[in-house]
């Protein structure tokens, strides 16, 4: 079976700064995929190369189509779901709102999706109405992921999701975005900077060291490997 | 870099607060002395409401100017005279036959059109270079089209029926033109449709995420660019509302039809907060009133300090309270 996601030797720049270096990379449907590195090491960008949000050269295929030339609208429509850093929610909007926003490209009625998100996010109920700025950074992540959700997506692009969360937070994120990944199928690339609790919640990793991909392999394996555990697990 | 700093949302985040306390305080205060002088003078109560109709147009340019640049981050200083074109199509459209409300409606038909035609073909080419070179095309637009409509129409004085006719109630003493009760009524209209579209369905939902958070609204499959034109084919819309509803009170119509609107406008938009649709709204009816009011009784204030003395208030909003009445402080968060 093809792969869902299939990057070759992807190059990308910021004007005249070079990101990428290309980049190779397979994410099998129904995995979790992860991407690891240090600062400035691609990690993002990578997932900006996917949706679109930057300017990017080299193969990108998903579902064995060529994601080409395609802007970020075409990529969410075509059921890339990407929760940037920093989260992109609508601060300004309302929680419900937000949601909508996730369903935005669908036309059939929100109510169904509504309820499935409510089974892994139950308190969003009551905060429906509530402006999402006033949320506190961990519930502003379940928010991003929640609407990501919305989107019905084939493949999520989780973008540092531990980033400014407490541990217990970051657990908690993960521990959700592993049961979807389990119980509805969701195909995850995530990138972090914790290696930690990415390898555990990865099947698969690939460690990026200045815009090329340095190592790659099942995340157990990647667990052991000697530069891995000194560079990123730190014992 | 250019590209850079498009595709990452540079902009300040915002406060959420909304409305200080002070500022309802004053409203409702404002709101009090009025209603009491109405109570207690028969010309204070025709001048608010004349104000009032002043205002409602003042505000429905200001609306257009802060759809705008809620959308594109500048202020359009071709605001005015598009709504004074689309003035103009209204006359010839009557001239080939149409009734009055008949042009009206296609007029604002027309005037979406070209304002999305206006953000397609002029303003997005520079949209992402820089905010400066947005303006100055804005200002090119305010000559180009001048000229134009000098060029077809010629700068003769033309006449245009009266869409509510020159009919005057008597209620209690007071004398109120239908005139000033049909523009209040048709800017009502317009703000509430307005309202509901942003409020209610999924194109304003769209296009308000495409206002406030473009990087984020294209991850979610909002095609922001179409949101973007959209924006100004709405905004030259609530101009043509306004430049309609202000031609009567001149009772002629000329190309410098909108040219002082504008200015109250710009002052309106100002006082309200220049990003708050609410804000320009009761920013220009409070202008209405307030220019009304000042010339009625501080008798030095003549028709002709009217414009110094709303660009006055223009001046003082931005020295003393920048954000105007509804505007939120921009706090950068790091």
């Amino acid at each position: 079976m093809a792969p869902l996601l299939e990057l070759h030797g992807v190059t990308a720049r910021y004007g005249q700064v070079h990101a990428l270096h290309g980049v190779s990379l397979t994410v099998d449907e129904g995995q979790v995929v992860a991407v690891l590195g240090a600062n400035g090491a691609g990690k993002t960008t990578t997932l900006r190369a996917v949706s679109g949000t930057v300017r990017r050269d080299g193969e990108i295929r998903f579902d064995g189509r060529p994601l080409g030339r395609h802007g970020p609208e075409t990529v969410a429509r075509l059921g890339i779901a990407h929760v940037p850093e920093g989260r992109g929610t609508f601060a300004e909007l309302t929680v419900w709102d937000n949601l909508r926003l996730g369903g935005y490209t669908r036309r059939t009625s929100l109510k169904d999706d509504f309820a499935r998100v409510l089974e892994y996010f139950p308190w969003l109920e009551e905060r429906r109405s509530q402006q999402a700025g006033t949320l506190s950074g961990g519930e502003q992540q379940m928010l991003a992921l929640a609407r990501a959700f919305m989107q019905r997506p084939r493949l999520l692009l989780l973008d540092e999701p531990s980033l400014g969360l407490a541990p217990l937070l970051v657990t908690e994120v993960f521990r959700i975005v592993k049961e979807l990944n389990e119980t509805t199928g969701l195909t995850v690339l995530v990138v972090e900077q914790n290696a930690h609790i990415a390898l555990q919640a990865a099947q698969t990793a690939y460690v990026l060291e200045v815009g090329r991909v340095a190592l790659s392999g099942p995340s157990a394996e990647l667990r052991e490997h000697e530069s891995v555990r000194r560079s990123y697990l730190g014992y | 870099m250019v590209e850079l700093a498009r595709r990452i949302d540079l902009r300040p985040h915002r406060t959420y607060a909304g409305v200080s306390l002070p500022v309802i305080l004053g409203l409702f205060a404002a709101c009090v002395f009025l209603a009491g002088g109405c109570l207690s003078s028969g010309i204070f109560a025709q001048q608010t409401v004349a104000g009032l109709a002043q205002g409602a147009v003042y505000a429905s340019l200001a609306l257009a100017l802060v759809l705008i640049y809620r959308a594109t981050e500048v202020i359009n200083f071709a605001q005015g005279e598009m709504a004074m074109a689309s003035v103009y199509i209204a006359y010839q459209l009557i001239q080939w036959g149409f009734s009055y409300w008949e042009a009206f409606v296609v007029t604002l038909a027309v005037a979406f059109v070209l304002g999305v035609v206006i953000q397609v073909a002029v303003i997005r080419p520079v949209q992402h270079t820089s905010v400066i070179a947005v303006v100055i095309v804005t200002v090119g637009l305010f000559i180009l089209i001048d000229g134009l409509v000098n060029w077809k129409w010629g700068g003769a004085i033309r006449f245009m029926p009266a869409p509510f006719g020159q009919k005057v109630y008597h209620a209690g003493g007071v004398a109120f033109a239908r005139q000033d009760l049909g523009t209040m009524a048709v800017t009502v209209v317009s703000v509430v449709l307005l309202w509901f579209l942003f409020q209610f369905t999924k194109l304003g939902l769209g296009m308000r995420a495409a206002a406030l958070r473009p990087a984020a609204a294209t991850l979610v499959g909002v095609r922001v660019e179409v949101m973007l034109a959209i924006g100004w084919g709405l905004a030259a819309v609530l101009g043509a509302v306004a430049g309609l509803m202000a031609e009567p009170a001149q009772f002629v119509l000329q190309p410098t039809l909108m040219q002082s609107v504008l200015l109250y406008a710009f002052a309106a938009a100002v006082l309200g907060g220049l990003e708050s649709p609410a804000g320009a709204v009761v920013g220009g009816l409070a202008l209405g009133v307030f220019l009304n009011l000042v010339g009625q009784y501080v008798h030095f204030i003549t028709s002709e300090l009217r414009q110094p003395f709303a660009f006055a208030v223009l001046l003082a909003v931005l020295l003393v309270k920048p954000t105007g009445l509804f505007g939120r402080s921009r706090v950068r968060k790091v």
